[in-house]
């Protein structure tokens, strides 16, 4: 079986700073990975080479069978691949509505009009997420927030999904809420690559795991095993028998 | 269609056909005062097509316009009239395509003193060119149009306009300008094209400028670079939109028709202090009303329903 994407040899440098090393890893078709690693480790470095937000300095990305690596992030979208932000990133001048609908109007099956607007509703409800209509998407809470980029990631249909920190920033309620909706995802066949720091959430979700630390991959592998690796702890909490 | 947009298309078409037929009611200083509204209102409009929902604010609006005016003055006495008029919008529109290609990159601050250096630079050259090349620095419009003419054909571009700022609101390439207003990085990666999305409109919008200065610049008969180049249009057009609102369809022209009117006002009365209320009333604007009156209007009006409720 071949890889849906394949990361092979990936290096970006910011001036003098490496901030993702050759970094070589793949996600096979329906597979919820986490992405781990300490502050400053070039997760999110990682994840912005992949959705097409900077362009690596050197490496492959292949997606699906094709190479993606450096092309601009519009044309990644449209390849099937959709992300959330680690900051919330909401339009403000749009409705919670229309939010969702940005993402329907410019995926590669586009909707719009009627359509685009039952959509976004089926999208919404997907998430657990009620709003009247007309309502702006700057008057959400904080999960309501975090609840709209998912469900206009999710409106692209995406076959890879990348979470940045989706997770972070919850209350333990909101928090169970958010893994029974990602659990949910996995039945949809969905392949997701998440970049997370809760731990719950990630032994929850995440069969495999791939660490990183200073850009580097230094672990890969089923995620009890690699959280236990001694290159992980010491990276996570310094040297062990200091 | 929706019975309130059948309502609106008919007020629009009665408004429309009473506006047409007012030069038989005028005197030439009152028609006069008409084409300069609709001009305003339709480089404000065009104006906002573009710079409202992407907050691009161009300075550049006098620049298509100037070049609009001097190819009816280059080919107006070898090509028939439409003919001009269709080669008038061309030139703008592949300008603004080409300067379009290499600016549209810029944000913010440095757009705008790009497209006000953009202004001089057109200018400077044209000067150059009418003053090396062809000896004689002014040229002379001689069409047989007269101003009723002026006055419809600019009464038509402002409705074309308006047809087309109400059809981009509506449609997806609308809501992309609005997306890439709010965040570039979401647009991008929700599939939105930036560069094609910001380029396709700033080349409708500079056409139709190009366009109001083509049809226009007969009534001047004279022309030279600095009548047709200056500065104060892209400067009115700016502070007419934001007066009445940039991100609302009727805002530009709600802006434009009073601002039009004070301004012919005070130049008649203040010739010699002009410039410095202008500057004046653009800061008042900027700072009093910076989404413009409609939204400031709609904000008062949900205010005050919202105390009624709690009352």
């Amino acid at each position: 079986m071949t890889a849906l994407l394949d990361v092979d040899r990936l290096t970006r440098r910011f001036g003098g700073l490496v901030a993702v090393n050759e970094l070589t890893f793949s996600l096979d078709a329906g597979e919820i990975v986490g992405l781990l690693g300490p502050n400053g480790s070039g997760k999110t470095t990682a994840l912005n080479l992949i959705s097409g937000l900077v362009a690596p300095t050197s490496g492959q990305i292949t997606f699906d069978g094709q190479p993606i690596g450096g092309l601009p992030a519009n044309r990644i979208a449209r390849r099937g691949i959709a992300r959330t932000f680690q900051l919330v990133r909401p339009l403000p001048s749009l409705t919670v509505i229309e939010n969702v609908i940005t993402a329907l109007a410019f995926r590669a099956e586009a909707l719009w009009g009627k359509p685009a607007e039952e959509a976004a509703g089926r999208y919404l409800e997907q998430v657990g997420l009620t709003v009247r209509p007309g309502q702006a998407a700057v008057d959400l809470t904080y999960i309501d927030l975090k609840r709209l980029e998912l469900a206009r990631a999710l409106a692209a249909e995406p076959r890879l999904l990348l979470l940045d920190e989706w997770l972070a920033g919850l209350n333990p309620t909101e928090l169970r809420a958010g893994i029974k909706l990602i659990t949910a995802l996995r039945q949809s066949g969905i392949t997701v690559l998440l970049v997370e720091h809760v731990m719950d959430a990630v032994h929850a979700l995440c069969e495999r795991c791939v660490v990183m630390n200073a850009g580097r991959k230094i672990a890969d592998g089923p995620t009890a095993d690699v959280l236990e690796d001694r290159d992980v702890v010491r990276a996570y909490l310094g040297e062990v028998d200091a | 269609m929706t019975r309130a947009l059948w309502l609106a298309l008919v007020i629009a078409a009665v408004a429309v056909a009473v506006l047409a037929y007012m030069p038989s009611q005028l005197g030439p200083y009152p028609l006069g005062l008409m084409i300069g509204i609709m001009s305003y209102v339709v480089l404000a409009t065009a104006w906002a097509m573009f710079s409202g929902p992407t907050r691009y604010i161009s300075l550049a609006t006098v620049a298509f316009f100037g070049l609009g005016a001097y190819t009816v003055a280059v080919l107006g006495d070898y090509l028939p009239y439409p003919l001009v008029l269709a080669c008038a919008g061309l030139v703008g529109l592949v300008v603004a395509l080409i300067v379009g290609v290499f600016t549209l990159r810029l944000a913010g601050v440095y757009f705008v003193v790009f497209t006000f250096g953009l202004t001089e630079l057109i200018r400077q050259v044209v000067t150059w060119y009418e003053v090396n090349v062809t000896r004689t620095l002014g040229r002379y419009i001689f069409l047989d149009i007269t101003t009723e003419q002026i006055y419809w054909q600019l009464l038509g571009l402002a409705v074309i306009t308006i047809g087309i700022a109400f059809w981009v609101r509506r449609s997806r390439i609308g809501l992309a300008l609005r997306v890439i207003g709010d965040d570039e990085v979401v647009a991008a990666h929700s599939g939105i094209n930036i560069p094609a999305t910001k380029i396709a409109l700033f080349g409708v919008s500079s056409m139709i400028m190009a366009l109001a200065g083509a049809i226009q610049s007969p009534r001047w008969t004279y022309i030279e670079p600095s009548i047709v180049f200056n500065p104060t249009i892209s400067f009115l057009t700016v502070i007419m939109a934001l007066l009445g609102g940039a991100n609302r369809l009727w805002g530009p022209l709600l802006g434009a028709v009073p601002l039009f009117l004070l301004f012919e006002w005070l130049s008649a009365h203040f010739p010699n202090h002009y410039s410095i209320i202008l500057g004046l009333l653009f800061i008042a604007i900027v700072f009093a009303l910076p989404n413009g009156v409609l939204a400031f209007g709609e904000g008062l009006w949900q205010r005050l329903r919202r105390r009624e409720a709690h009352s």
